[in-house]
C-alpha cells in the first residue's frame, strides 16, 4: 500500500501561542513523515505539544513556522472554508469525547460529514449504513447516542471517520474515556481498519495502547524524541495482549 | 438538497427548546396579531364613518341659527344644542327664511328645503311606553334630503302639513318598542298627550356608527307646533344641493339669501352657520387614517420587540451550541453551512410565530372592540407576515455570523 508520496510531511513546525513575555512554545520544530497504510501512535505526557500537533494535523489550527504537507497539498496557504473541506474530505476525526451530535439518530451522525461533502442522500444513507456495518453497528442506526454505551458511542463516531473515506484517520486519546473491554473493542476496530489499508494516527499517553500501532512516536517539550517501529508497514498491526483483561491488569 | 437538508436541522434546533422557542414565537405572534387586529379596528371605525357619510346624504347643508361670537357644536344629526344660548339674542330661522330659500331664481343649486323642529317626547300606544332618539317635525321635503325610503304605508304630504294633519311617519326601532310584531299603520300614538296617526313606516337603515338611524319619528311641522313645540323659530333648515359638486355653490346662495333676510350687512357677523356635513365628516374621516396609522405603528413597536427576542434567543442558542458548531466544523461545515442553519432557524421560529399571529389576528378580529366592528385589512396580514420573516431574517444574521465566525479548535474545546 506504500506510495512515493506521504500522507503527512512535516518540516520543522513550529507553534506559539501567545506574544512577547507571555508566549508559550508548544512544538519547537518537528518533522515527521507518515507514509500510507500506516498506524502510528504519537505519545506524550500531557503538556508536552502531543494535543497541538494533533491540531495542526487536523487542520483545525495552522503551525506558526514550519511546513506541513497534508496528501502533497500545503495547507498552510489555505483559506477557512478550503480547510473545511480538506478535513471534510481527508480527515476522519475520533475524539476522546465522541463529539456526537446529541439529538441526532447514530445515522445522522454518520451521515453528517457526508452532507457536508453534498452526497445525495440516497447514497448518503447507503454509505453511512455500510460504515456502521463495519463497526458493527448497524443494527442500533436509529438509536441516539444518549441510548449508547461509551464503547458504543465511540464506535459510531469511528464510523463517522470513515463514512468519507478518508486518506487519514484522526483519533485523538479515543480511548481516554473507555473502559478495558471497551478499549479492547475500539482498538480492534482500528486494528481491522489498519489491515484494510487506512492510515491512523493515534494519539495517547498510554503506553499499552500505544503498543497496538506499528510505529511509535515520543514527544516531549514540544520536540520528536524517539520513534520506534514496530512492526513494518505492509504487514499486519501487532496485536498485543489481546483481551482485554489483560490491558487493564497491565495498567 | 442541501436546502431541505438545513430546514431540518434548524427543525430539530427549534423542537429541541421546546418551552424557549414557543416563547420566542410568542412575542412574533404578538406583534404579528396586533398589527393585524388594530388596523383591523381602524379600518372598521373608518368604514363607520364612511357609513355615516352615506347614510346623511352627501349634498346635505344644514343651517342652524348662531348668535354674535357664540360658537356652538352642532355637530351630528340633531342640531338642536346649537339652538340653546342662541334664541335669546335675537337669532332666528323662520318661515320667511325658508321662503326665501325655496325662491329658485335666487338659489339655483337648492332642490330642496325642510324646515326642522326638534321636540323631545314620550309615545304611548295601549300601555306600551318608548322615548324615542328624534322627534322631528318638518315638511315632506325632509324625506327626500335625508333619503328615507318606506317599508309601508307613505309618508306624510304637503296637504298633511297645510291641513295641521296629526299623522306621523315612524322608525323600525320605534315601532318594535311600540307596537311589536303588530302592524302599526293606521293606529294611534299619544305623544306627551297628543295622539298622532301612524301613516309610515320607514325601511331600515340601521346605524351609522354614531346614531340609531331607525329611532325616529317625524310628523307635519304645523301639527307639531300645534301641539308640541308652539310657533317660534325652526331648529335647523335642511337644505339639499343638486349634487355634491354643486354643495359649495348652494351653500354660497344659501350664506347670501339668509344675508339678506337676516339683514346682515357685508362684512357683518353671521347669525347662523351652516354645517356641510361630506366635508365634516370628511376631515373626521382623515383623522381616522391617523388614528389607524397610530394603531398600526404601536402593532409595528411589538414586532420589532419580537424581533429583538428573536435574536436574544438565537444569541443564547449560538452559546449554548458552540459545541455542536465546533463539532460541524471539524467534520467539514463551512461557515455558509454554519450561517445557513442558524438564519433558516430564526427565520422559521418568525416565521411560525408569524403565521400563528396571522391565524390569532383574523380569529381575534371577528370580536367588537368598544364598539367597533373590526375589518381585517388585506394588506395588514400580507404586510405584518412579511415584515414578520423580514425582521427574523434581519435579527438572525447577526448571531448567525457569530457562530459561522467560531474557530473550530475554540468551539470544540468549549465546555
Amino acid at each position: 500500500m506504500t506510495t512515493d508520496q506521504p500522507v503527512i510531511r512535516l518540516w520543522e513546525l513550529t507553534k506559539t501561542y501567545g506574544e512577547g513575555e507571555a508566549a508559550v512554545q508548544a512544538l519547537r520544530g518537528v518533522t515527521l513523515s507518515v507514509y500510507s497504510g500506516d498506524y502510528v501512535a504519537i505519545m506524550g505526557a500531557s503538556g508536552s505539544g502531543k494535543s497541538t500537533l494533533m491540531s495542526i494535523l487536523g487542520c483545525l489550527d495552522v503551525q506558526t513556522t514550519g511546513r506541513y504537507l497534508l496528501d502533497g497539498i500545503d495547507v498552510e496557504m489555505l483559506y477557512e472554508d478550503e480547510l473545511s473541506e480538506i478535513r471534510n474530505r481527508k480527515i476522519g476525526f475520533v475524539f476522546q469525547s465522541f463529539n456526537l451530535l446529541p439529538g441526532s439518530t447514530a445515522l445522522q451522525n454518520v451521515e453528517l460529514p457526508l452532507t457536508y461533502a453534498k452526497v445525495r442522500s440516497h447514497e448518503r444513507r447507503t454509505r453511512a449504513l455500510s460504515a456502521l456495518q463495519a463497526v458493527g453497528l448497524d443494527k442500533r442506526a436509529s438509536h441516539r447516542p444518549a441510548m449508547m454505551s461509551g464503547g458504543e458511542r465511540q464506535r459510531v463516531a469511528v464510523a463517522r471517520a470513515i463514512a468519507v473515506n478518508p486518506s487519514l484517520i484522526l483519533a485523538d486519546e479515543p480511548t481516554g474515556n473507555l473502559d478495558s473491554v471497551a478499549t479492547a473493542d475500539v482498538l480492534g476496530i482500528f486494528a481491522e481498519l489498519n489491515r484494510q489499508g487506512r492510515t491512523i494516527v493515534l494519539i495517547t499517553h498510554e503506553g499499552d495502547v500505544a503498543q497496538h500501532a506499528k510505529r511509535v512516536v515520543r514527544v516531549r517539550d514540544g520536540r520528536l524524541v524517539e520513534d520506534t517501529r514496530l512492526a513494518p508497514i505492509d504487514g499486519p498491526p501487532p496485536m498485543p495482549g489481546l483481551a482485554g483483561h489483560d490491558l487493564a491488569s497491565a495498567r | 438538497m442541501i436546502r431541505a437538508e438545513s430546514v431540518r436541522i434548524a427543525l430539530s434546533g427549534i423542537l429541541h427548546n421546546r418551552l424557549r422557542s414557543a416563547l420566542t414565537m410568542l412575542g412574533m405572534l404578538i406583534g404579528v396579531g396586533s398589527v393585524i387586529m388594530l388596523v383591523a379596528v381602524g379600518t372598521g371605525s373608518s368604514r363607520a364613518v364612511q357609513k355615516t357619510i352615506e347614510g346623511l346624504g352627501t349634498n346635505l347643508l344644514q343651517i342652524s341659527p348662531q348668535g354674535g361670537a357664540f360658537r356652538a357644536f352642532g355637530g351630528g344629526g340633531g342640531g338642536g344644542r346649537a339652538t340653546l344660548g342662541t334664541l335669546s339674542r335675537g337669532a332666528s330661522l323662520t318661515a320667511a327664511d325658508v321662503t326665501a330659500l325655496r325662491d329658485k331664481a335666487q338659489n339655483p343649486d337648492v332642490v330642496a328645503v325642510a324646515p326642522v323642529t326638534n321636540a323631545s317626547v314620550t309615545a304611548v300606544y295601549q300601555g306600551a311606553s318608548y322615548t324615542p332618539a328624534s322627534f322631528v317635525g318638518t315638511t315632506p321635503e325632509y324625506q327626500q334630503i335625508k333619503d328615507y325610503q318606506l317599508a309601508e304605508g307613505s309618508f306624510f304630504t304637503a296637504v298633511d302639513v297645510a291641513q295641521h294633519n296629526r299623522v306621523a311617519v315612524i322608525g323600525e326601532t320605534v315601532a318594535s318598542n311600540l307596537f311589536g310584531v303588530a302592524d302599526p299603520i293606521g293606529n294611534n300614538v299619544q305623544f306627551n298627550g297628543s295622539n298622532f296617526q301612524i301613516v309610515g313606516l320607514l325601511k331600515q337603515k340601521g346605524t351609522n356608527g354614531a346614531q340609531d338611524q331607525d329611532d325616529v319619528v317625524m310628523a307635519p311641522l304645523t301639527a307639531v307646533q300645534d301641539t308640541l313645540t308652539g310657533y317660534g323659530s325652526y331648529q335647523n333648515v335642511d337644505v339639499e344641493a343638486a349634487s355634491p359638486s354643486k354643495e359649495s355653490d348652494a351653500e354660497s346662495e344659501v350664506t347670501a339669501t339668509l344675508e339678506t333676510t337676516h339683514k346682515i350687512a357685508a362684512g357683518g357677523t353671521d347669525d347662523f352657520r351652516i354645517l356641510n356635513q361630506a366635508s365634516l365628516l370628511q376631515s373626521s374621516q382623515s383623522s381616522n387614517k391617523v388614528f389607524t396609522t397610530l394603531l398600526g405603528a404601536v402593532a409595528a413597536i411589538s414586532l420589532l420587540v419580537g424581533g429583538i427576542g428573536v435574536m436574544n434567543i438565537m444569541l443564547v442558542t449560538v452559546t449554548e451550541r458552540t459545541r455542536e458548531i465546533g463539532i460541524r466544523k471539524a467534520i467539514g461545515a463551512k461557515r455558509s453551512d454554519i450561517m445557513g442553519q442558524f438564519v433558516v432557524e430564526a427565520v422559521l421560529l418568525s416565521a411560525i410565530g408569524g403565521l400563528i399571529g396571522v391565524a390569532v389576528g383574523l380569529v381575534g378580529s371577528h370580536f367588537t372592540v368598544v364598539g367597533i366592528q373590526p375589518e381585517v385589512a388585506d394588506y395588514s396580514v400580507f404586510l405584518a407576515f412579511g415584515v414578520a420573516v423580514v425582521t427574523g431574517l434581519f435579527f438572525g444574521l447577526y448571531p448567525a455570523s457569530r457562530a459561522a465566525r467560531l474557530l473550530p479548535i475554540e468551539a470544540l474545546r468549549y465546555e
